[in-house]
């Protein structure tokens, strides 16, 4: 067995296991970390696939944000994770039940397929040997000319996420105290001072 | 023993259907629901990526970059409905989600 072939199949096993105790784990936060595992060795797979700049996005973007994202919102929601788990035998028949269908089904795919060796040898954008231009430029080179709509789709769709979320979880609270520059700034002399005659030994 | 298109393919099914799985299990807990569908694009995203490779054809990264784009995005407009859900409810039990049922 070949070093490539052992750190496949390592990658593998650690990724499903994690997968499955993501979906399996009685705390949310070791879902998380679960579902981290199983992104960094997805992302150990793509290395091996020789997709070393997805590899790298995938524990940058989900590892990195994602990830962070999903932990802070199951910190900050006080819940209470026992109660939501209820049920969790009474689905599990139907679920297993259909999984395995499902899995049997796509594996049965999986061994039957067949690639048209014509569609090998007319690919749209080839990829160069690897000696040459590594994956990250070969990447860009299609990236920003041949797609570049659909990078910038990318983009678009990033910016209406960012400002989607932004405007469903800002609220304004009414009764905080906030610094108004404007209202600062049109003070007068007139308005911020007030001149009264104090009368001897009264006070005002 | 070389490891070739359908090793990756299975990875990626077994992935898949772990995804759908944890739908069916965690019935009433989002945050777990929205982590399968996390499971489900990463094993899509897998698929691509085996195909790229594996036909010399790098389209498909692209197309596994904009999975990843969308995916993170779906992660945080999901996580920002779901703390205001909480906000407004104080659960997020998905069966109490009915109030627009009509």
């Amino acid at each position: 067995m070949t070093v490539a072939a052992a750190f496949f199949y390592l990658f593998a096993c650690v990724c499903i296991a994690s997968a499955f105790m993501v979906i399996a784990s009685r705390n949310p936060v070791h879902s998380v970390l679960f579902l981290i595992l199983a992104f960094v060795n997805a992302a150990g797979l793509f290395l091996l696939m020789g997709a070393e700049f997805l590899a790298m996005i995938l524990v940058v973007v989900y590892v990195g944000a994602v990830a962070v994202l999903f932990l802070f919102v199951v910190m900050m929601l006080d819940v209470d994770f026992v109660e939501l788990r209820q049920g969790f035998l009474q689905y599990l028949p139907i679920g297993a039940a259909i999984g395995v269908i499902f899995l049997i089904e796509l594996l049965l795919v999986v061994g039957s397929m067949a690639i048209d060796p014509n569609i090998l040898k007319s690919p749209v954008a080839a990829i160069p040997p690897a000696d040459q231009v590594t994956n990250t430029a070969a990447l860009g080179r299609v990236l920003y000319t041949q797609y570049l709509y659909f990078f910038q789709a990318a983009g678009l769709v990033l910016l209406v996420a960012m400002i989607g979320a932004i405007v469903l979880t800002l609220r304004h609270k009414a009764g905080i105290k906030r610094q108004d520059v404007a209202a600062q700034v049109a003070r007068t002399k007139a308005t911020a001072i007030e001149v009264r005659k104090v009368p001897f030994r009264q006070g005002v | 023993m070389i490891i070739g298109l359908a090793h990756y393919l299975t990875v990626a099914a077994v992935l898949f259907t772990l995804g759908v799985f944890g739908i069916f299990l965690n019935r009433k807990n989002v945050i777990i629901i929205l982590m399968s569908i996390e499971l489900i694009l990463l094993a899509v995203n897998i698929n691509l990526v085996a195909f790229s490779t594996h036909m010399g054809d790098i389209v498909g990264q692209v197309y596994a970059l904009m999975v990843l784009t969308v995916a993170a995005a779906e992660a945080a407009i999901g996580l920002a409905i779901l703390v205001v859900y909480f906000r407004n409810r104080g659960t997020i039990a998905v069966e109490d989600i009915n109030m627009m049922k009509g």
